[in-house]
């Protein structure tokens, strides 16, 4: 394995960038599935049939939680990869929990949000709306729970193998993941919950 | 009883029975076969845990063929059916599922892998790289499709066929009107070997992008791998709406949302938009890389380099971003309006041009050119006026208001059949005659494979054409039977003796198959086709590592300038080359993948969930792993190279 030490670790043998591209072109095709999403629900927005409406059910306040919550997790995971990148292996590993941590409160508060909705009658079988509704959350859920499992195990490998291309490489990736998530996060809040509470 | 009950199939007749037991017999002999050779270990190391680009081809070419028979019986089964009037061959349900599973199988599970055959066996080669940039995932991607397509196969003996078209518009594919688990099947089967593609076209995107040889600017590339990079940069942004779609349908069906229902608030046009977004873009995944392999043939067998490069790689990239403007050509008459009507006819002829600027490029490297007549050459000349044809009737199709006319009827199948047989077959067919030589080093025999061309291309004519007649009296499409009076029963009939002909073509290309195993010379030369592109420098078999030494490329011709131009395409010495070790991951984590599919469909949720476990399992484990791959060393490589030039 050939390692070229002019570039940070993560990119540094030719494996590493091959890998970094391939999840770039990834997150076109995660672009491609969220706005799939979107355009059905925006399509479906206003077809409630006998189901509560947008402005019904959303509330401001567990959603400005989300929000801050998911945003902070994607600043501590910069943080992350930048003691990374200075070869701080335990401020890495810090950061890195916090971030998870984060994501798991963001998921306590997302499914107490979805136990509400149930409750209020808005469930993925009222309407149209509410399949859209929750279809698209849950998906971003979803993705969020599979990178907390996948955070979680690299923490680990870090702790393990220390700092080595491989590691850092992965770790990289899954940087850019939660920064993608949070992105889609924002769409989210903007033209689902935003819009509809307008 | 009642938990059994879901698992019979809900319309048997005398073809499943013979179909389950042919099955059932296959898999026994299979079985005994392995076991009778010993052949299991040969079976687990060379093929089911390997990574090898080369192999993973022939994999995705074996399936291919398998599936096209598959779908030759139900065309078969089909056109029998409609070759008299009032026939009762097959009743109406029946008719249903084998329309569906043939354009599903068809387009999903034969057309899709042969492309992805010529994908992993000649980009690599032709971009002088030792192996894809993901090879594991590569495997997976292989497996999974593989998975994908048994777990739709078998849909015919447990529990019943999709029946709602291959097209499966709501709200005919909801439970309301189609109970059986049937179209369960067509949501998770392709659903999963859907994910397999899209790993795929991250894969060889990255491929292409990073792994060229020295010197390969991207106009430098031959036009196969430019074909292949548009098709998969348009798998990218369209297989995860696919992903999306089925996944609604899924929960539709499955958990009663309300997507695409005809209550609280659904909407089945939304499906119908969205399928076409996906669908009309997966046409060009198909025709791209089979242009891109008839430019490979002609400019090969005209002696000459190909007309026109730069305008050949833009109409395609034009030709891409179009597909995704077009896909409401499909439901003209669905009352959208005329404003979007006009919009959507306009999109759609555009693509005429692009298209039309190829068909020109290629008539123009014929010009001036030494024509040598090999069968994927003629192959190729009879696709150049056949498709234009097909290409003629698709404006047609364009024109909004002339398509209230013929607007699912006979004339829309002729149509599509024509531009998708010639376009698409007929290149997998050159390219199958064109490389059979580099995967297995010998030829197919050039006599009966011309006669197999001459055959298919009459059976097609006698085929298609009568459709379009038949379509423009009004014959509708997906209906299994028709009145002595409507008239339509002699061009039916035609139309029957033309599929029987295709019928005896295809299976002469199997015969073609075993003779040329029992009786051609094994005494072939690397480039046996006195050829132009990189794929023809190396050894035939093409040893591991395929290149001993990485080519340096001059131009979008390299072979040909190192023959002509005594140029050296291997410069310096041996190194010892890194390649990566098998794996059971890819193979393994597939089998529970169809377990999973399979559970999905009959909503086990036990089973479900603990194949969900076993599937993240197995990806914590990949991801746990420390596998650097081996070394090839020089020695090895001396040797290997020293065996092949001597054989
Ligand atoms: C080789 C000879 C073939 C014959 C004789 C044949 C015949 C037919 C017939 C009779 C139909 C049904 C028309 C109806 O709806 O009533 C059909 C539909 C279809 N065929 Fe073929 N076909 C052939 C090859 C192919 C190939 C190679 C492909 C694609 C790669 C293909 C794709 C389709 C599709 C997508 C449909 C539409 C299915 C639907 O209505 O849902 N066919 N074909
Ligand atoms: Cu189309």
């Amino acid at each position: 394995m050939k390692i070229d030490n002019s570039l940070p670790l993560e990119y540094s043998t030719e494996e590493n960038s091959l890998k970094i591209l391939g999840f770039w072109i990834f997150l076109g095709a995660e672009i491609m599935l969220f706005a799939t999403l979107f355009a059905t629900y925006f399509t479906l927005e206003n077809r409630t049939g006998s189901g509560p409406t947008g402005a019904e059910i959303f509330q401001i306040t567990p959603v400005l939680f989300e929000t801050i919550i998911l945003l902070t997790s994607s600043f501590t995971v910069g943080l992350g990869i930048h003691a990374m990148r200075i070869g701080k292996q335990k401020a890495m590993i810090t950061f890195f929990s916090i971030t998870l941590l984060l994501g798991l409160a963001f998921l306590g508060v997302e499914i107490f949000e979805f136990v509400t909705y149930v409750h209020e009658g808005a469930g993925i079988q009222t309407s149209a709306f509410t399949s859209a509704l929750l279809t698209t959350l849950g998906t971003h859920g979803a993705h969020v729970t599979l990178g907390f499992f996948w955070g979680l195990f690299i923490i680990l490998q870090i702790k393990k193998r220390g700092l080595t291309p491989q590691t850092t490489n992965k770790a990289f990736i899954f940087s850019l993941y939660w920064h993608f998530l949070d992105v889609v996060w924002i769409f989210i809040f903007s033209f689902i919950y935003l819009k509809g509470m307008m | 009883m009642d938990f059994f009950d879901r698992f019979a199939v809900p319309h048997p007749s005398l073809a499943i029975y013979a179909s389950m037991a042919a099955i059932g017999l296959t898999i026994i002999a299979v079985i005994a076969g392995l076991t009778y050779f010993k052949k299991w270990g040969y079976l687990w190391r060379e093929w089911l845990t390997t990574v090898d680009h080369k192999r993973i081809g022939i994999m995705y070419l074996l399936s291919a063929l398998l599936m096209l028979f598959r779908g030759g019986v139900d065309a078969i089964m089909m056109r029998a059916q409609l070759a008299v009037p009032e026939n009762t061959l097959l009743d109406a349900q029946h008719y249903n599922e084998i329309f569906t599973t043939h354009g599903i199988v068809m387009i999903l599970f034969m057309a899709m892998p042969f492309i992805m055959f010529f994908m992993n066996f000649v980009v690599p080669l032709q971009i002088g790289a030792r192996d894809v940039a993901f090879p594991r995932l590569n495997a997976l991607s292989f497996w999974l499709f593989f998975m994908g397509a048994m777990l739709f196969n078998i849909s015919f003996v447990v529990g019943g066929s999709p029946d709602a078209g291959w097209t499966s518009y709501f709200p005919l594919a909801g439970t309301e009107f189609s109970e059986s688990v049937g179209n369960n099947y067509y949501m998770i089967a392709i659903q999963i070997a859907g994910i397999g593609t899209l790993m795929t076209g991250i894969n060889f995107i990255t491929t292409i992008l990073k792994m060229r040889a020295p010197g390969m600017t991207l106009m430098k590339m031959p036009m196969f791998t430019w074909s292949a990079l548009i098709a998969n940069v348009i798998i990218v942004f369209a297989f995860p709406v696919l992903a999306v779609l089925l996944a609604m349908g899924t929960l539709d069906r499955q958990f009663g949302t309300h997507f695409f229902t005809m209550d609280n608030g659904g909407m089945d046009m939304l499906w119908a938009n969205i399928f076409w977004v996906w669908g009309h873009p997966e046409v060009y995944i198909l025709i791209l890389p089979a242009f891109g392999i008839y430019s490979e043939v002609i400019s090969t067998f005209a002696r000459r380099n190909l007309y026109g490069y730069k305008s050949m790689v833009g109409s395609m990239v034009i030709i891409s971003l179009l597909s995704f403007l077009v896909w409401a050509h499909h439901f003209f008459t669905m009352g959208q309006g005329a404003f979007t009507n006009s919009i959507f006819s306009i999109t759609t002829m555009a693509i005429a041009v692009p298209t039309g600027v190829k068909i020109f490029n290629w008539l123009l490297t014929l010009r001036k050119g030494k024509i040598v007549f090999t069968t994927p050459m003629l192959y190729s000349m009879l696709f150049i006026p056949l498709f234009t044809l097909g290409g003629v009737t698709g404006v047609m199709l364009a024109m909004s208001a002339a398509d209230y006319q013929y607007h699912n009827t006979m004339f829309l199948v002729a149509h599509f059949h024509n531009v998708i047989i010639p376009g698409v077959v007929y290149a997998m067919l050159a390219g199958l005659h064109y490389y059979w030589p580099k995967m297995f080093g010998f030829m197919l025999n050039e006599k009966i494979g011309k006669w197999t061309a001459w055959l298919l291309s009459i059976g097609f004519i006698l085929a298609f054409m009568p459709m379009y007649v038949s379509g423009l009296d009004g014959q509708a499409r997906r209906m299994y039977t028709y009145s002595e009076a409507a008239g339509f029963g002699l061009m039916n009939m035609i139309s029957f003796v033309g599929a029987a002909i295709m019928a005896i073509g295809f299976v002469l290309i199997v015969y073609n198959i075993y003779y040329s195993t029992r009786y051609e010379s094994r005494d072939i030369s690397n480039d046996p086709w006195d050829a132009r592109t990189l794929e023809w420098s190396t050894h035939t078999p093409v040893p591991e590592y395929n290149f001993a030494i990485l080519p340096d490329v001059r131009s979008n011709e390299a072979l040909w300038d190192a023959k002509k131009n005594g140029h050296v395409l291997f410069k310096g010495e041996y190194q010892k080359i890194h390649m990566p070790n098998n794996s059971g991951i890819p193979f393994i984590m597939s089998c529970i993948f169809f377990v999973w599919g399979f559970s999905f469909v009959f909503s086990l949720w036990i089973p479900v969930i603990l194949t969900t476990i076993g599937i993240f399992v197995c990806m914590a484990l990949r991801s746990f792993e420390q596998d650097h791959g081996r070394y090839i060393s020089v020695k090895e490589i001396e040797e290997t190279e020293t065996n092949l030039r001597g054989a």
